[in-house]
C-alpha cells in the first residue's frame, strides 16, 4: 500500500443478484486510522458491500481497491491485508481459546517468532487471561466477540471489516468492544464497521448512511447533525401521543413528525405552523400539551429524515 | 501450503477428539451394519412353509413327500385333505408353496408314464418363489431318477428294461466352490458401507462450516481453495481407509470370507475409490447451503448409487440408460476390484481398467469441486 493511497476506495461499486440490485453505484473512501460506520436498515446492502470489499463476492460493476489492490482482480492480495469479522459467530466452539488463535495464526501464516506475543496480545485484548484452555463454546457472547476480533487481527491487517460485530451482544460488552476498535484505529488501522445500533454511530469518525443499495449521506456525526433537516427540531411533551402524531403529520409546515420515547419530535419548516402556535393547535384538537422546546437532532433524527427524503425523491423521479 | 494444511488437519483432529460420540459414530454403525448385512444379505431360501395335499395316498407319493420333509429348505406345515385347505393356506400366508399329488400318481409311474405333480407358488415374492421352484425341480429330478432306477434294476430279467441314459451335471464353480453367497456379498457390503459413510461425512463436514459461519471466516483469509479442500478431505480419506480395514477384518475374521489377493492391490483400489468418494461428498457440499439440503441430497443420491452398483442386481441386466449411469458410479468399479481381490486374487494386470476408471472419476470430481467451491460463494 503506497503511503498516500486511501485504505479503501470504491467507485461505482455495484452488485446485482439476478434482477435485484443489492448495491447500486456506491462510492466510498476510507483513510488509514479512520473508523467509518456503515449505517442503514436491514437489507440496505451493508453486508454485500463489505463482502465485495473482502473479495468474497465479485462486483457486477464498478471497482474497488483495498490496501491498493483491486478486489476483482487481486482478491488474494486483498485477503492478505484485511481482517474480517461477521455477525455470525465464526470461531470453532469445540476448540479452546488458544487452539482457535493458533488455528487462525496458522491460516494467516503469522511468523513463528511473533506467534507467542501476538497470541498474548489477542488474549489480553479479549480479557481472557487465565482462560486460554477453555472451550470457546462455553464463553459468553461478549468474550466470543472480542476473541473473534482478536483472531481477525492476529496477522496485523491494516484494514478491518466488521459486519455487525456487536449484534446480540449486551450493551456493556458492546461499549468495551468499541474501545478496542478505537485502540486499533489509533494504531493506524482503517476500520469499516456496520451496525444498526444508532448510538454506535456516534462512536465513528465518519458515517456512511446507506439505503436501498445507495449511499444516502456521508460525513462526521456533527456534520450530519448540522445538515439541514429541512427545518427546526422541536420536542413536544403531550398526551395522547398517537392523536398528536396524526394531527401534526398532516398539518401545514410540519416536515417530519415521529414519536421518540414518551415525546414527539417534530421538524417545522418555513411558512406554516410555528412553534408558538403549536400548543394552541394541539389544544384545539383536545391534546394536552406539557412543553414545546427546541432540540438538538440526534443521529437517529437525521437518518430517519435523510432516508425518507431520499426515498421520496427517488419515488418521484 | 504445509503450514496451512497442518493447522487445518490439527483442527479437524481436535474437533474429532472433542466429539465424544465421534468414535462411536464412525465405528459402531459400520460394524453393526456389517453384521446385519453379513447375516441377512442372502438369496438362500430356508424353511419355506409348504402345504401338501396327497390325493394319491400311495407309497410313491409318500416317498416323494418324505423327500421334501427331509430337507431343511421346506417346512411342511399342513397335510391338507382337500383343495380348499390348500387355497386357504396360501391366502392366509401360512404357506408359500403347496404341493398337490393327484390321484393316479403312482399308477402313472408304474406304467412308465410321466406323472404330473402340481406345485402352487405364492409369487408375491418372486425371488423366493423362483429359488424355491429351483429346489423343487431338484428334488423332483432326484426322485424320478430313483424311481426310474428302482424300476429298472430290481427286475433285471424284464425284457423291456432299457438302460436309463441320464446326464449328470458335475458342477465345480471356481473361486467360490461352495457358492457361498456370503463370500459374494460381504466384499460388496464393505464397499457400500464405506461409500455411504464417507460421502455423508465429507459433505456434512463442509456444509456445517458453511452453516456456522467458520467457512466464510476462512475464505476471507489468503488460504487457497486447494489447501482448504485438502484439509477438509484428508481426514475423511483416512477415516475411510480405517473403515475399510475394520469391516474387512470383520468379514475375514467373523464371516470367514477368504482374502487371497494382494493387500497392495486392495490398498491402491481403496485409495482411488476413497478419492472418488471424497470427491463426491465435496461436490455434494457445493450444492448444499444447509445441512438439511445436504441430507436431502444424500438421501436422494445414495440409494441409486447403491442399487446401480452391481451389489445385488447385475448391471448387464439393467436398461441401457441405467448402465450408462453406472459408469460414473465409483462403487461399481470398487465392487469389481474388492470381489476380485478377496476371492480371485487377481492383481493390477487384470484390474487396471477399473483402477483407471476410479482414478479418472476421482480426478474429475475433485477438479469440479475445487472449481465450484470458489464460485459457490457468489
Amino acid at each position: 500500500m503506497s503511503p498516500d493511497s486511501p485504505a479503501v476506495l470504491a467507485e461505482g461499486l455495484t452488485k446485482r443478484f439476478a434482477s435485484f440490485t443489492a448495491v447500486d453505484h456506491l462510492d466510498l473512501r476510507i483513510e488509514k486510522g479512520e473508523v467509518v460506520g456503515f449505517i442503514g436498515p436491514n437489507g440496505a446492502g451493508k453486508s454485500t458491500t463489505i463482502r465485495m470489499l473482502c473479495g468474497l463476492l465479485r462486483p457486477s460493476e464498478g471497482r474497488a481497491s483495498v490496501a491498493g489492490f483491486d478486489v476483482g482482480r487481486q482478491p488474494e492480495e486483498v485477503r492478505e491485508h484485511i481482517g474480517y469479522m461477521s455477525q455470525k459467530f465464526s470461531l470453532y466452539g469445540d476448540l479452546t481459546v488458544r487452539e482457535n488463535l493458533r488455528f487462525f495464526a496458522g491460516i494467516y501464516r503469522v511468523p513463528h517468532h511473533d506467534l507467542g506475543e501476538r497470541m498474548r496480545f489477542a488474549i489480553s485484548m479479549a480479557g481472557l487471561e487465565g482462560r486460554e484452555d477453555v472451550l470457546v463454546r462455553t464463553l459468553a457472547g461478549g468474550w466470543k466477540q472480542r476473541l473473534a476480533l482478536g483472531c481477525a487481527i492476529l496477522h496485523r491487517p491494516p484494514i478491518l471489516f466488521l459486519d455487525e460485530p456487536t449484534s446480540g451482544v449486551e450493551p456493556e460488552a458492546r461499549r468495551r468492544f468499541w474501545d478496542l476498535i478505537h485502540e486499533l484505529a489509533a494504531g493506524g488501522v482503517a476500520i469499516l464497521v456496520s451496525t444498526h445500533y444508532m448510538e454506535e454511530a456516534e462512536y465513528c469518525n465518519r458515517i456512511a448512511l446507506i439505503d436501498g443499495g445507495r449511499l444516502v449521506a456521508m460525513g462526521t456525526p456533527s456534520e450530519l447533525r448540522q445538515r439541514s433537516l429541512g427545518g427546526d427540531l422541536f420536542e413536544v411533551d403531550c398526551v395522547p401521543l398517537g392523536a398528536a402524531l396524526k394531527a401534526l403529520g398532516s398539518a401545514q409546515g410540519v416536515v417530519e413528525a415521529a414519536i421518540f420515547g414518551d415525546k414527539l419530535h417534530i421538524v417545522l419548516g418555513q411558512g406554516g405552523l410555528s412553534a408558538e402556535e403549536l400548543p394552541r393547535f394541539l389544544a384545539e384538537r383536545e391534546i394536552r400539551v406539557g412543553s414545546v422546546r427546541p432540540a438538538t437532532p440526534s443521529l437517529e433524527d437525521v437518518f430517519v429524515r435523510l432516508v425518507s427524503t431520499t426515498r421520496e425523491t427517488r419515488a418521484a423521479s | 501450503m504445509f503450514e496451512r494444511l497442518s493447522v487445518m488437519l490439527m483442527k479437524e483432529f481436535l474437533e474429532l477428539r472433542r466429539d465424544r460420540w465421534a468414535m462411536f459414530r464412525l465405528i459402531v454403525p459400520m460394524i453393526l451394519q456389517m453384521l446385519v448385512f453379513g447375516y441377512a444379505a442372502t438369496f438362500t431360501v430356508h424353511h419355506v412353509t409348504t402345504a401338501v395335499l396327497d390325493l394319491d395316498q400311495s407309497q410313491a407319493s409318500r416317498s416323494l413327500i418324505s423327500h421334501f420333509a427331509a430337507t431343511s429348505r421346506f417346512d411342511i406345515i399342513d397335510m391338507a385333505t382337500n383343495q380348499r385347505e390348500i387355497t386357504s393356506d396360501i391366502d392366509h400366508d401360512r404357506a408359500v408353496i403347496a404341493i398337490v399329488i393327484h390321484a393316479g400318481f403312482s399308477r402313472d409311474l408304474e406304467n412308465g408314464k410321466s406323472a404330473p405333480l402340481q406345485v402352487i407358488v405364492d409369487g408375491t415374492n418372486s425371488n423366493t418363489a423362483l429359488i424355491a421352484l429351483g429346489y423343487i425341480a431338484q428334488i423332483v429330478a432326484n426322485f424320478s431318477t430313483e424311481q426310474a432306477a428302482s424300476r429298472v434294476f430290481p427286475s433285471r430279467s424284464g425284457p423291456a428294461a432299457a438302460p436309463v441314459v441320464g446326464i449328470s451335471l458335475q458342477m465345480r464353480p471356481w473361486f467360490n466352490e461352495g457358492l457361498n453367497e456370503r463370500w459374494f456379498f460381504i466384499p460388496g457390503v464393505i464397499g457400500t458401507l464405506t461409500l455411504m459413510q464417507v460421502v455423508s461425512l465429507t459433505a456434512f463436514a463442509i456444509v456445517r462450516e458453511r452453516e456456522v459461519g467458520t467457512l466464510e471466516q476462512i475464505l476471507v483469509s489468503p488460504i487457497r481453495p486447494v489447501e482448504f479442500i485438502l484439509g477438509k478431505t484428508v481426514p475423511f480419506f483416512l477415516i475411510g481407509l480405517g473403515d475399510i480395514a475394520l469391516v474387512s477384518f470383520v468379514g475375514i475374521a467373523w464371516f470367514h470370507v477368504p482374502f487371497i489377493g494382494d493387500p497392495w492391490v486392495m490398498l491402491v483400489g481403496s485409495a482411488l475409490f476413497l478419492l472418488a468418494v471424497v470427491g463426491m461428498g465435496l461436490l455434494m457440499s457445493t450444492f448444499s447451503r444447509t445441512q438439511q439440503q445436504a441430507f436431502a441430497l444424500n438421501f436422494f443420491l445414495l440409494n441409486p448409487f447403491f442399487i446401480l452398483s452391481g451389489f445385488a442386481f447385475p448391471i448387464a441386466a439393467m436398461p441401457k440408460v441405467l448402465q450408462w449411469f453406472t459408469m460414473i458410479n465409483p462403487l461399481r468399479y470398487f465392487l469389481v476390484i474388492i470381489r476380485a481381490v478377496f476371492l480371485k486374487g487377481v492383481g493390477f494386470a487384470v484390474l487396471w481398467p477399473e483402477l483407471g476408471a476410479l482414478a479418472l472419476l476421482a480426478l474429475i470430481m475433485l477438479t469440479i469441486s475445487v472449481l465450484r467451491f470458489r464460485k459457490s460463494l457468489d
